[in-house]
């Protein structure tokens, strides 16, 4: 931390990385050996050197609210505690709690019922496959240094591993899905609805149609309200025994219907709330985006002769991509996170249809399962650098090329 | 300007959308307590003893009502006036209850000085030595008048290894409810077995049983998840499983405690247990006990198996359309049980059940224990005294003989005056019949041999309210079948009984069935 902030003030960085380079190459810029022994030499003196102290509140806020209670709850994960009378006993038990999660009596919970899948489930698979194996090509044709891809080659492998894990459990016979994919059904539906519904509303609000500023405002108030809010408000809406569409439910033939006992329905239910609640996010910033976007190439591309398809295709796509893609970043890593809705709306099920990785770890707290649900925060933790870094990776060459 | 205008109205938007929207109630899970404080004193009643308690504040955990919480805020400010504590009721979702009175004790903060809970749950915490020994307290005690409890609840709900952890305010069992008006008009008996139980059901589902015009339901059970509805499983399997009385246990083998949940017998009551679904409301799986019992009291539901609270609240004239329409027997049993060393079912006789009544083996459970209140041990002596005295002031028969008649309570009997004084009944606005019915199904369960006691052992609340209600509310939610769902709770508890040590939770489980009654 404090040399890397050492260096950037003294020394000459390293060679700036080229366009297209991809994260992974970043970390292998090779630096000199005398350079690095500079490095260590300089780290503990200048730690003390008067104008660095400075720098130390805020590194020690760092270590004591991000660094110290990732590495505790490392700890905890592999640990399992007892209540005794002189307080709590923690002993460490391995990787007992992931054991339990991953091959254990949770599996059927966190992964799913695995069966073997149905046709569509292999189509899909082979699809998924096929995909992986056509990135990663094009990755050792681009030029990407061994170490890139030795990276993609296991983040492939482990890809083709849950896509073979999500046909077992989501597209075959019999099986179940589990929370883990339940997680990313949420996050990936959600986030591609709520950037197509975002982007279209940003784009009708752009057009110069009447009262456009009230629906800008309207279009807004879903994210003010607080998450429990929002679950409260969809369990009175699809509730078809008692709700306020009790006449409607009723008249469609649907008085003696339920939504919340049919799994993928309650998830559907679930995602709704969510799509409701974060397009007006993705509005807001899109809004922005096209706002800000140079209106003398729209207006030369016209004069041009482009269509207004090729225009949005062709200008207005390239310039919001930046921040769409960032946009996207950020809600895809708190989508992740998804717990209230859930929570409020189904409590996580029917049985366990709707409960998200978090909403599972919730849970094991409340039970004093503090060591699995450790294990738990852990395995999302992963999952979302994973999650996020795939995308980075994915996005950053077609971001940097049209930029 | 215009910028000022959009800002300006975009804030008043805002402002009514947060009022409007139900954002303003709290969230369940994020268990805020929150807190009933006693008002000023209104009149009192003489009983309690005249302990000077001025100054003293107890707050009392327990979870969210408004049953056992409101008659627990309704007495405080009576016992305030008699003693001067001042006592405060604060409540948390039911999910979260075990886990607040663990972190509470645990980590040393002690903001609760006296709990009502889930008396199941004293293996966990008595081991640490988290709550006070009362056994001195209650034999001395005048006021709550101890040797009127029933023995039962003595026994059970109150005590652990031999020592009084808790005051019984509750007295639970499992029972099925009919509508006495129905089945009296087609000439129908009460179910003796589950499959009496499921024609009954099927007869009744999809008609109008309340003259409103719209379709009701056969059979209403609370099947929610992560509320109190885990217990029932366990009703309909113990008929199955459990014959030979009730040291042999319905949960684990008592020579190597491997869980009896892989076999005919559970699959049998699984089974039953979601075919009644068919004939229940349509939400039956996200509806909690209050729910259920709502519906039944409202004249929706034919039948229903629940605790002793639908015999008072029927008797609500505020709420109830069922008043003297409703009977209640000892749960169904079966004429097919559990051969233990098969696995296989095998007709009832005299050998395979000894207990069985009319060629049908019951098997009542006395699930939950009642409502018990206990006293953190590592408060100060004389917080312990006041928390003890109130929670005595709560049971003693002049409070309790009155709270066990309202619904609205939550307590059930478990007194033995409450057994036997049907006048306490009829005052409170129930017909003789009905009293005696309802009294009758308790006490029929409450003395039967072969009652089953319910798990009391460390992590019990792991073993049923994780594994148990997950695995059953999957299968319920098709999400999983049969024999998934048996596995998935024989390979939970079993992980359980490994962490915890073998041989241990087996020698508290026989304890625990060790009990006299």
């Amino acid at each position: 931390m404090e040399s890397s902030a050492n260096s950037s003030s003294l020394e000459p960085r390293g060679p700036i990385p080229t366009p297209g380079s991809g994260l992974d190459s970043s970390l292998v810029e090779p630096a000199t050996t005398a350079h690095a022994a500079r490095r260590r030499a300089g780290g503990l003196a200048s730690l003390i050197a008067p104008k660095n102290v400075f720098l130390w509140p805020a590194l020690l806020v760092v270590l004591g609210l991000s660094i110290f209670p990732l590495i505790v709850s490392l700890y905890l994960s592999l640990s399992r505690l007892r209540f005794t009378a002189s307080g709590i006993d923690i002993r460490l038990i391995g990787f007992s709690n992931y054991q339990v999660l991953l091959f254990g009596s949770e599996q059927v919970h966190l992964v799913g019922l695995l069966k073997p899948p149905s046709p569509v489930g292999w189509a899909i698979f082979v699809l998924l496959t096929g995909l992986l194996v056509l990135a990663f090509g094009r990755a050792a044709r681009g030029g990407v240094r061994p170490l890139g891809l030795l990276l993609r080659a296991i983040g492939g492998l482990l890809g083709i591993g849950l896509a073979w894990l999500l046909v077992q459990s989501t597209f075959s016979a019999g099986g179940r899905p589990g929370t883990f994919f339940v997680t990313l059904t949420y996050v990936f539906v959600g986030l591609a609805f709520q950037y197509g519904l975002g982007l279209g509303l940003a784009l009708l609000v752009t057009q110069h149609l009447p009262g456009r500023r009230f629906f800008r405002i309207v279009f807004l108030l879903p994210m003010m309200i607080t998450p429990v809010g929002v679950a409260y408000l969809f369990e009175m809406l699809t509730d078809t025994g008692k709700g306020p569409f009790l006449p409607f439910f009723q008249a469609v033939g649907l008085g003696n219907f339920t939504w919340t006992t049919d799994p993928w329905l309650a998830r559907g239910a679930v995602m709704i709330g969510d799509i409701w609640q974060w397009t007006p996010f993705m509005f807001i910033v899109l809004l922005a985006a096209l706002e800000g976007q140079d209106q003398e190439v729209l207006e030369a591309a016209h004069v041009d002769g482009a269509s207004p398809w090729q225009a949005f295709r062709h200008i207005t796509i390239p310039a919001i991509l930046p921040v769409s893609t960032t946009v996207v970043l950020i809600r895809m890593i708190e989508a992740f996170k998804i717990v209230d809705l859930p929570n409020i709306l189904t409590n996580g099920g029917p049985g366990t249809a709707t409960e998200s990785i978090t909403l599972q770890a919730f849970f094991d707290w409340r039970t004093q399962a503090l060591g699995r649900s450790a294990a738990l925060a852990y395995i999302l933790l992963i999952l979302v650098t994973v999650a996020a870094t795939a995308y980075v990776n994915l996005v950053r060459r077609r971001v940097t090329v049209n930029a | 300007m215009s910028r000022l205008r959009f800002v300006a109205s975009a804030v008043g938007f805002l402002l009514a959308a947060s009022a409007c929207s139900p954002a303003a109630s709290p969230s369940p899970s994020s268990a805020a307590p929150s807190v009933a404080q006693s008002a000023s004193a209104p009149a009192t009643s003489a009983s309690a003893a005249a302990q000077d308690f001025s100054g003293v504040e107890v707050n009392v955990l327990t979870f969210t009502g408004p049953q056992i919480a409101e008659p627990l805020q309704r007495h405080a400010p009576e016992f305030k006036a008699k003693t001067g504590a001042e006592i405060k009721v604060v409540t948390v979702p039911f999910s979260d209850l075990y886990q607040k009175v663990l972190t509470d004790i645990s980590t040393g903060t002690n903001s609760y000085q006296a709990f009502v809970f889930d008396p199941q749950w004293m293996g966990d915490f008595v081991g640490p030595g988290y709550l006070a020994d009362l056994t001195d307290k209650v034999n001395s005690d005048p006021v709550i008048q101890w040797n009127d409890i029933g023995p039962f609840f003595r026994d059970f709900s109150a005590t652990y290894q031999g020592k009084v952890y808790a005051i019984p305010l509750d007295g639970d069992f499992h029972m099925v409810y009919y509508r006495s008006d129905l089945l009296s008009k087609d000439g129908l008996k009460p179910p003796e077995t589950w499959d009496d139980y499921l024609t009954i059901a099927q007869k009744y589902h999809g008609q109008d049983l309340n003259g409103d015009g719209s379709k009701d339901f056969g059979s209403c059970i609370s099947k929610k998840r992560n509320a109190q509805a885990y217990w029932f499983i366990t009703s309909v399997a113990g008929g199955f499983i459990q014959t030979q009385g009730t040291g042999q246990g319905a949960f684990f083998n008592t020579d190597d405690m491997k869980p009896l949940v892989q076999n005919d017998g559970f699959a049998a009551a699984l089974d039953i247990y979601k075919k009644t679904t068919d004939y229940g409301p349509p939400d039956e799986l996200n509806e909690d006990v209050g729910a259920t019992r709502g519906n039944f009291t409202s004249g929706r539901c034919a039948l229903s198996m629940d605790w002793g609270d639908i015999g008072p609240l029927a008797i609500d004239p505020k709420s109830s359309k069922v008043k003297d329409k409703v009977g209640a027997v000892i749960l169904p049993g079966s004429k097919q049980v559990l051969d233990r060393a098969s696995g296989k079912l095998v007709p009832c006789d005299a050998t395979t059940c000894p207990h069985a009544v009319n060629g049908v083996n019951h098997a009542p459970f006395a699930s939950f224990g009642g409502w018990s209140g206990a006293v953190n041990a590592k408060v100060d002596q004389k917080v312990q005294d006041a928390a003890y005295a109130f929670l005595a002031y709560v049971s003693a028969p002049e409070q309790s003989n009155k709270d066990v008649t309202i619904g609205a309570t939550g307590f059930n009997p478990y007194r033995t005056s409450q057994f036997s004084d049907t006048s306490l009944w009829v005052e409170s606005g129930m017909s003789e019949q009905a009293a005696k019915d309802y009294l009758g199904a308790i006490q029929a369960s409450l003395q039967s041999p072969n009652m089953i006691l319910d798990l009391r052992i460390p992590k019990t609340q792991q073993y049923q309210q994780v594994v148990l209600d997950q695995a059953v509310s999957q299968f319920l939610a098709g999400e999983i079948d049969r024999d998934t769902a048996m596995k998935q709770i024989n390979d939970g508890w079993e992980e359980i009984t490994e962490t915890e040590g073998r041989d241990e939770q087996l020698a508290a489980y026989k304890a625990s069935l060790g009990v006299q009654r």
